[in-house]
């Protein structure tokens, strides 16, 4: 098969790779820039990603699946916020126990409804998930020369929370810099004590941080158990909320830098699952086990050498106390 | 008067309680599950029917464990072991470790363990010819291949799976020669076996590159190869436990490994006490696996399919047809 196929399918499945990447790392964005840490992410994606399989499951609509597990997003992103905001808690701990407690809480709760062990039933009604939207002429242009291949597999032939994941870091990015909301999120992330004096709640403006996140969790949760796959199992979230916290940081918590850090990721996890026994143009065929490495070799390269200084938020992580 | 009556009825009460449990401690079955969970529908869950089986034939209850995290190997199988089990069956390769210090420790207990060797005299190790039903699988998938080009979505990259690689291959081989067989695997972690995303990714990487029957050993990972061949409509091959009802008509056949037979037989040996420790092999010959064909899967494979695959089976029975074994 020639170059030209390879690199669009190849382009094609980053994309799709990247996408629960992208909407955790937007929720973690929101949280973090308002000074809370997001340690939660994957806890809040995994409890949503059940949700989704389990409500679709069960009422045959993929749509009150996404309900189901924006709201839980919202729901696990208050129980941090109650920690963290209200009892001014530790931030990592909260995270890590609520991250804990679904990859534990999920699968009990999908054997006590479902007696499948951890999984929620497959899901094989077509209503009961997000498939690819039909765009038009897709599929005449895919026989078409040169650009018909990257019409149909990149622009059209993805689900509708792919195109909704890109269009959410221009919205991110407009809110965080452009909005009265995000001037003064940004500002409680670095400067909470300026906030409270300028007479705005901080712990309100922190808690609506948590919110987005939360919301976005469930969008991404919903993704990995309906559009991606179909159907829920046990920790299938295989550690994508703690990539996405490294993408934001990377990204040097900015949306834009933060789609390319989370594609990037992408790409190379997509490129490890193409490589296995291709011969390559130079160095022959590669060792599985080195390809299978090659995501965290370019992590750390990445990490070390390539993004230069990453400043969090000043305020990151620190509980704010209301001054009287 | 009253007082009395009631010490002695709660006499025999507590020695009658003492003796069902002593008549129930005589022989305690254990099972312990290999990551991925007794529901993966494919390895675990055959050892999950087999226990199962048992406990309905002979009304006794059995003891569990699904291993969540590699350090609870030793744990739970101590814990079984101390707790007065009889016979454990610990399912899985990544359990012979665990096995081969428990089963010092624990010299009067039973151990059965699957997939791995441990060499003790209280260990019994069943090992399965994988490659026997591989390679009839790979011969149905180039049978069944309409673009010349079939896959292979492993689990964690492991010598176990290799073995099932290899055996795949040659039966594609062996069905047509010029069929390109793509060989991918999940990871190098345990977390290998339960990553429906990235099994998707792989599968639809493969169809990419033109493959139309895809076959999975890689646990629950595996639901995601099904899924995104069905997606695609193209073919998938199924694993371990009798897979074809998951996606009728989708599903090719499965390459079926009786772990459900080997529990039980472990299971009803060790009552019976003909249980004995050392290795086993199970192949085609022993029906130990076998590839499925069922009403779900019947419309797949054609009469002309089914007449080479029983006669290679046979011929690989009778020794006329050699597969390699990967070392």
């Amino acid at each position: 098969m020639e170059t030209y196929t390879i690199i669009v399918l190849l382009l094609a499945a980053t994309i799709r790779v990247a996408t629960p990447l992208l909407l955790a790392a937007l929720a973690g964005l929101f949280s973090e820039r308002a000074g809370v840490i997001d340690l939660g992410l994957e806890g809040k994606m995994l409890g949503a990603a059940f949700a989704a399989a389990a409500v679709s499951a069960v009422t045959g609509s993929v749509w009150l699946g996404l309900g189901a597990a924006i709201a839980t997003g919202v729901a696990l992103a208050l129980v941090i916020g109650f920690a963290c905001i209200t009892h001014r808690g530790n931030q990592v701990v909260a995270g890590m126990a609520v991250t804990i407690v679904v990859s534990g809480l999920a699968p009990s709760l999908a054997l006590a409804w479902f007696g499948l062990g951890g999984q929620t039933p497959q899901l094989t009604n077509a209503a009961q998930r997000f498939t690819a939207l039909p765009w038009p002429g897709a599929e005449a242009a895919r026989a078409m020369p040169f650009p018909g291949l990257m019409y149909a597999e990149l622009l059209a032939g993805h689900n509708g929370v792919v195109y909704l994941a890109a269009a959410l870091v221009p919205l991110s990015a407009w809110v965080l810099y452009r909005t009265r909301f995000g001037l003064r999120l940004r500002a409680v992330g670095e400067n909470p004590h300026a906030v409270e004096s300028a007479g705005i709640p901080v712990n309100g403006l922190r808690y609506r941080a948590l919110l987005i996140s939360g919301v976005l969790c469930g969008v991404a949760g919903a993704y990995l158990s309906t559009a991606a796959n179909a159907g829920f199992v046990r920790d299938m979230t295989v550690g994508k909320g703690y990539l996405a916290l490294a993408a934001l940081i990377f990204g040097k918590w900015r949306p834009v830098p933060t789609l390319w850090a989370c594609l990037l990721f992408a790409f190379t996890d997509a490129a490890a699952a193409r490589m296995q026994g291709v011969a390559l143009p130079l160095a022959g065929v590669v060792p599985v086990q080195f390809i299978l490495a090659l995501p965290y070799i370019l992590t750390v390269l990445l990490l070390a050498g390539f993004v230069g200084r990453a400043t969090p938020p000043k305020a990151l992580g620190v509980p704010y106390t209301t001054e009287k | 008067m009253k007082i009395p009556f009631l010490v002695l009825g709660a006499l025999v009460l507590s020695v009658a309680g003492a003796n069902a449990r002593a008549a129930a401690a005589d022989f305690q079955p254990a099972v312990v599950y290999d990551m991925g969970g007794k529901f993966d529908r494919s390895f675990n869950q055959s050892a999950y029917e087999g226990a199962e089986r048992f406990k309905k034939e002979t009304g006794v209850a059995y003891r569990e464990f699904e291993i969540t995290n590699a350090a609870q190997r030793e744990q739970a199988i101590a814990q079984l072991a101390r707790r007065g089990a009889t016979v454990i069956v610990a399912v899985g390769f990544t359990q012979a470790s665990a096995v081969e210090k428990v089963a010092k420790d624990f010299p009067n207990v039973k151990f059965t363990l699957i997939d791995a060797v441990v060499d003790l005299p209280n260990v019994q190790s069943i090992v399965f010819r994988e490659q026997e039903s591989t390679f009839l699988c790979g011969m149905a998938a180039a049978l069944a291949s309409k673009s010349a080009k079939v896959g292979f979505v492993g689990g964690m990259d492991i010598p176990l799976i290799r073995k099932f690689a290899l055996g795949y291959r040659e039966g594609v081989k062996y069905a047509n020669p010029a069929v390109e067989v793509i060989e991918n695997m999940t990871g190098t972690t345990p977390a290998a076996w339960s990553d429906p995303s990235k099994g998707a990714e792989l599968a639809k990487s493969q169809i990419g590159r033109g493959a139309d029957v895809i076959f999975h050993a890689a646990g629950a990972t595996g639901t995601g190869v099904m899924q995104a061949a069905k997606d695609a409509g193209k073919l998938s091959i199924g694993c371990d436990s009798n897979q074809n009802y998951l996606q009728p008509g989708s599903v090719l056949t499965s390459a079926v490994k009786r772990v459900d037979v080997a529990v039980f037989n472990a299971f009803k040996d060790a009552r019976a006490g003909t249980w004995k420790a050392g290795q086993v092999s199970l192949g085609l010959k022993e029906d130990g696996v076998d590839f499925a064909l069922d009403q779900y899967n019947r419309s797949l494979i054609t009469p002309a399919m089914e007449t080479r695959l029983k006669q290679a089976k046979a011929d690989i029975v009778s020794g006329r047809i050699k597969v390699s074994e990967y070392k």
